[in-house]
């Protein structure tokens, strides 16, 4: 009976430990969020069409395709194209196509603008590279079928809008030709296309839009050149600006005949602006020139007459025209006020008159308005109102109508460049930002639902109310640390130079900050924001100092232009200061040691290979001096296929004494030779990875100690053939050689050749093993390697005694200049999918087991144990390695579709999964970024050191009230029964004592 | 305990007398339940109460060295228990309750049953022994090995 009951006991707890890898349908959106953005839109087209939801389709520079709600800002639908197929322009044809433009005018696609379904694609092919023009023409028919008129590649194509044939094509060969503009003026049959030729010559064209034939072909000549774009200010005038910039020419083509007039600017505007560019727009008879500082709108009166119609010095921004009537164009204009902006819409003969005037509110943390869109809709009393899509410097697009936002996207987290963490505020009496439970009564419907969920009496309405609390649980949005390390900050930095912090519970921004260093100005004209790195995180202060984190950026897109530092509070968003610096930024070195105020120190390298360290302070100086000597670094120099390794040598021998600065010197290199190898990939471990032990017990109780460095690297390199595109090499020419170099000594701890292989090399590493991902040219399948490597001169410490009482060296530290004894062991399995990337899961002690991250083609993330990817793994393992968990050997990694740690949902564009440890050692938070975010908690050895949420209370407590019952029942029952056993022993003893003494009586 | 018998005082209607006067010879004239003994009252009865106390001390012998013998019977009981869990762990509980007395040789069962006890227990290092679960292996001692501090320390990667 024990032994039964003993048994039921294991079954119930294994079967409560059972694999759970994947979701219920009802846990889907607990733990995990997922966002859907755009990015920065180009280009935006309304449609016109009356019935139905209005919407608005809009091309993007993520490449993306989207229908979005006028009413709200979400997606209808959304396509996003390949990295390299830029989208050139897009428009609406027949009213319910929408027509791409993309891959440098290569490829024109048909979309159902309803529904987003591809309706027809054409390629488009041409003579030679130019410049893409996509127009839709509404009057333009050919058999009851519209046209679409596209230039690219040199080439003119008329194209049917229904099934995408190309109706003809007109070939542009001439050398120099360079097509500045293609005109359909409305209800001619004529296309004109002009351009430049040879700089100096312009270039006009008139063709039949019927057949494209060419009808007329005229060219003047301009000794002073061209320089920018053209703006078209009528049908048959464009305006050009000369080389120097300061001339503006009025060039008009009416009736094939070319006429031109030249105007300088300075005739125009007193003050001398300095050489001008023109700013496109398509409203008819005005166009804009900008300086640095000015702004002019300029009005041609027939005849290439100017006139200039309003100078600003307030950044501007000018929609496109819409046509409102039949003779009637009218256009938006935004310009800033300090904390407004100001929108007028003016039509296009009448600058003075303002159709609209509004004034709205803008956030300063939008920067300024980057692009405008306008559309019309009727009144209830029949009169236009307006409204504007406007996009703002942090990609973010906004709808404004009847001065107001109406809605708004933050499409900036479109582009993320960089993502750390950081801690919330440590929860104080009263501080807390957590709203209670509303009222007493609240509190209790809630509870009596949740009752009824777990004794199933609830109805359907009732589950949705319970999975809605559920989700909304105020418990996971707090805005303070929580015990399992669950809630933090995600600090993302954007293209934009945004920097955002994101509510790990719920996915919300908590706060954004468009960083002032990362503003245009005059000392930076271009500034790139290139690295997040954690500043500041307090551990001892934690209650009175706010962590902070570094952006490092650079002005200009040369690795030469100076660095800019700026310092960012991550509880508030505030930027505490910031830097500009006098050198370059090539590289950053995050030092492991931090001064009293736990500042982390950092080593900068500029172009000159000098090291600059901050914060400059004197105790960082003082920290760094006493491990001056231990420090090195490393630049790989890809292009060149060098590696190079430095040591510091002593202060900078510049002109300007600066204590901060350190003059390097060369160690070593590793040069791969240029006509077999090229660097494709690099990776080292995480800097803030954990270890929890560096053995490893095997089967038989034997044990393998790792080697554990932080100062490994993991290169790959390619045949410089094989670095094109899969396939266009063959298994002969083509290899991959992977290497485990030291880096502070530069030694080659190991190095293996593939034949036959292929990148892209996908690879990460962590602890003492590399997983890399590539293609295997001869089995036609992606491949993944892993190599672990092993400290041989540590195994014989095998002494139990010495184990025991302490007596071993194996924790003391250990220099890298002693000659380390490795073996390595390494396997290949082969994989079906190709990646976008890969990661690896990371705990708080680093004592859970490992799950790599991959991100698939498909834009989803798979988690796929360690375990499989063990080198140790053989076709027939003994008894002791299947307990030790070796997997038998196959020759293919399974994809386990419950594995998908995305689940039903896709991260678009994907380009980065980071994973942050929480507090609680089973879980791991991961965040997958791309167009899309992703974030969820992982717990790779399932959740082994908390209830999971499914955990049944109900039976917990059902179980302990029948033990205290039965504990009760069998000791009344063992009371009783003991007391029986008295009786019937004392009665047995005295009856035998009774029968003696009669014996005894009796004699 | 006899009610109502003894009533004292004139004045009193009735009273109960809760001190034991069984022993006193004036109440044997009311004869014992069936099941009752006076064993130890008859102390004085030279043969017989010595007769009593022989057979006594014998069967407290022989139920001591019964006990003593237990787990001998338990042995081979864990020992098949053993045979037949395979890997899996047991929980064996010993019971044993002293018999004292200073007449009886109480030496002998004890150092038996301390010898068998340690026969089981051995049996049981030895199982655990083979489950693996004695940390006599070195693995057992290096699992929470933190990894040695490296001295030097380097960075750096691909340019910005």
């Amino acid at each position: 009976m024990a032994i039964r009951s003993f048994f039921l006991f294991i079954l119930f707890f294994s079967s409560s430990l059972s694999p759970v890898f994947s979701l219920y349908e009802d846990q889907v959106g607990l733990m995990d969020w997922h966002q859907q953005y755009i990015g920065k839109v180009k280009q935006a087209v309304f449609s016109s069409q009356r019935a139905g939801r209005k919407r608005v389709v809009v091309s993007t520079e993520e490449n993306v395709i989207a229908s979005l709600d006028l009413r709200h800002g979400e997606i209808f639908w959304r396509h996003l194209l390949g990295a390299d197929d830029v989208i050139d322009g897009i428009d609406i044809g027949l009213g319910k196509y929408v027509i791409t433009l993309s891959s440098g005018g290569s490829i024109l696609r048909s979309w159902n603008l309803p529904d987003g379904q591809m309706v027809w694609e054409s390629s488009l092919q041409g003579p030679k590279h130019s410049k893409s023009f996509l127009l839709v023409p509404t009057n333009l028919k050919f058999d009851k079928d519209n046209v679409l008129v596209v230039f690219s590649n040199g080439r003119l194509h008329a194209i049917s809008c229904i099934d995408g044939e190309v109706l003809w094509k007109k070939d542009f060969e001439a050398e120099s030709f360079e097509v500045q503009q293609v005109i359909q003026p409305p209800g001619s049959d004529l296309i004109y296309v002009v351009g430049f030729a040879a700089s100096y010559q312009f270039e006009m064209y008139q063709i039949n839009a019927k057949n494209g034939e060419l009808l007329k072909h005229e060219s003047a000549s301009f000794s002073s050149g061209f320089s920018g774009e053209v703006s078209l200010v009528s049908t048959e005038t464009v305006v050009a600006l000369d080389s120097t910039g300061s001339i503006l020419l009025t060039i008009s083509f009416q009736d094939g005949k070319i006429s031109s007039q030249q105007t300088p600017i300075s005739n125009l505007v007193e003050e001398s602006l300095g050489p001008a560019v023109i700013i496109p727009s398509s409203v008819s008879g005005i166009f804009a020139i900008k300086t640095d500082a000015v702004t002019v709108f300029i009005r041609v009166i027939g005849e290439g007459k100017l006139e200039v119609v309003e100078k600003t010095t307030h950044e501007i921004a000018v929609s496109d025209a819409l046509s409102i009537s039949e003779d009637q164009e009218a256009f938006a204009l935004i310009q800033h006020a300090s904390s407004e902006i100001h929108l007028t819409v003016k039509l296009a003969h009448d600058w003075d008159g303002n159709l609209l005037k509004e004034s709205v509110k803008m956030d300063r943390q939008r920067g300024l308005v980057h692009k405008v869109f306008i559309n019309n809709y009727i009144r209830t009393d029949r009169s236009y109102g307006f409204r504007v899509l406007i996009v703002m410097e942090d990609h973010s697009l906004l709808l404004l109508q009847q001065g107001e936002i109406v809605w708004s996207r933050e499409d900036g987290l479109a582009s993320i460049i960089d993502v750390t963490t950081s801690e919330l505020p440590v929860e104080r009496n009263g501080v807390s930002v957590a709203k209670v439970e509303h009222n007493l009564f609240e509190w209790l419907k809630g509870h009596m639902l949740k009752l009824k969920g777990t004794l199933m009496l609830a109805s359907p309405e009732d589950m949705a109310a319970i999975q809605s609390m559920r989700l909304k649980s105020s418990e996971k949005s707090k805005m303070t640390r929580d015990h399992n390390g669950f809630r933090k900050l995600l600090i993302v930095l954007t293209r934009a130079g945004k920097l955002f912090a994101l509510h790990t519970g719920d996915g919300r921004i908590v706060w954004s900050h468009l960083l002032r260093s990362l503003h245009k100005s005059e000392a930076c004209q271009s500034p790139i924001g290139l690295n997040l790195y954690q500043w500041q995180v307090p551990h001892h202060h934690a209650m009175d100092e706010n962590p902070s984190v570094l952006v490092v950026s650079r002005c200009g897109p040369s690795s030469d232009a100076p660095g800019v530092l700026s310092f960012v509070d991550t509880y508030t968003g505030k930027e505490l200061s910031s830097l500009s610096l006098d050198h370059a930024v090539v590289q950053v070195i995050p030092l492991p040691y931090t001064d009293s105020t736990e500042q982390r120190l950092h080593l900068l390298i500029n172009a000159d290979k000098h090291a600059h360290l901050y914060p400059k302070t004197s105790e960082a100086l003082s920290i760094f001096k006493r491990e001056f000597l231990n420090i090195y670094w490393y630049s790989v120099e890809d292009q060149n296929g060098i590696i190079k390794g430095h040591a510091l040598k002593c202060k900078c021998t510049g002109e300007v004494a600066d204590e901060f600065c350190f003059d390097t010197r060369d160690l070593w290199s590793v040069v791969f030779p240029s006509e077999s190898e090229k660097i494709v990939a690099t990776v080292t471990r995480k800097l803030n990875e954990v270890v929890h032990t560096q053995a490893k017990v095997v089967a038989d109780q034997d044990v393998m100690y790792k080697y554990i460095s932080r100062n490994l690297l993991f290169v790959a390199t390619v045949a410089p053939k094989g670095s094109g595109e899969i396939g266009s090499v063959t298994p002969e020419e083509s290899w991959l050689v992977a290497y485990l170099i030291d880096t502070v000594t530069g030694r080659i701890l190991h190095r293996v050749t593939h034949h036959g292989l292929q990148g892209p090399v996908h690879a990460v590493f962590s602890e003492n093993w590399v997983v890399y991902h590539y293609f295997n040219l001869r089995a036609h399948r992606y491949e993944m390697s892993v190599i672990e490597i092993y400290d041989q001169s540590r195994a014989d410490n095998k002494d139990v005694w010495k184990l025991v009482l302490g007596k071993h060296n194996l924790t003391s530290p250990i220099s890298l200049f002693s000659r380390p004894e490795v073996i390595t062991k390494s396997q290949s399995y082969f994989f079906t999918h190709s990646l976008k990337a890969i990661a690896v899961t990371s705990t708080a002690k680093g004592i859970t087991s490992k799950q790599l991250l991959l991100g698939t083609i498909g834009d989803q993330v798979l988690a796929l144990d360690k375990r499989f990817l063990d080198p140790r793994r053989t076709v027939n393992p003994t008894q002791a390695e299947k307990e030790e968990g070796i997997i038998p050997l196959t020759d293919s990694l399974p994809i386990i579709p419950q594995s998908y740690v995305t689940h039903a949902l896709r991260v678009e564009g994907l380009r980065g999964i980071i994973t942050v440890p929480a507090k609680l050692e089973s879980t791991t938070l991961v965040f997958a970024h791309g167009v899309d975010l992703f974030f969820t908690q992982l717990a790779p050895s399932r959740t082994y050191d908390s209830l999971t949420e499914d955990f049944s209370y109900a039976l917990l407590l059902i179980t302990i009230v029948a033990l205290v019952a039965a504990i009760f029942v069998t000791w009344r029952l063992s009371e009783r029964k003991e007391l029986q056993e008295k009786w019937s022993f004392y009665s047995a003893f005295a009856s035998q004592s009774t029968f003696s003494s009669l014996f005894l009586c009796d004699n | 305990m006899e009610k109502g018998k003894g009533v004292l005082g004139a004045g009193r209607r009735w009273a109960v007398d809760f001190s034991d006067n069984s022993t006193a010879p004036s109440s044997r004239d009311i004869p014992d339940p069936p099941g009752f003994t006076r064993a130890s009252v008859d102390q004085d009865d030279s043969a017989v109460s010595r007769q009593k106390k022989d057979a006594e001390a014998n069967w407290k012998a022989q139920k001591a060295w019964e006990v003593a013998q237990a787990p001998f019977k338990n042995l081979l009981m864990m020992g098949f228990m053993m045979w037949m869990a395979g890997s899996t762990v047991h929980l064996f509980s010993i019971v044993f309750e002293p018999y004292k007395d200073n007449k009886v040789e109480l030496l002998g069962p004890k150092l038996l049953f301390i010898a068998l006890n340690l026969g089981g227990l051995a049996l049981g290092v030895w199982k655990l022994n083979t489950l693996g679960l004695l940390p006599t292996h070195a693995s057992d001692w290096v699992s929470s090995l933190s990894p040695a501090q490296e001295v030097e320390y380097s960075g750096g990667g691909i340019p910005l």
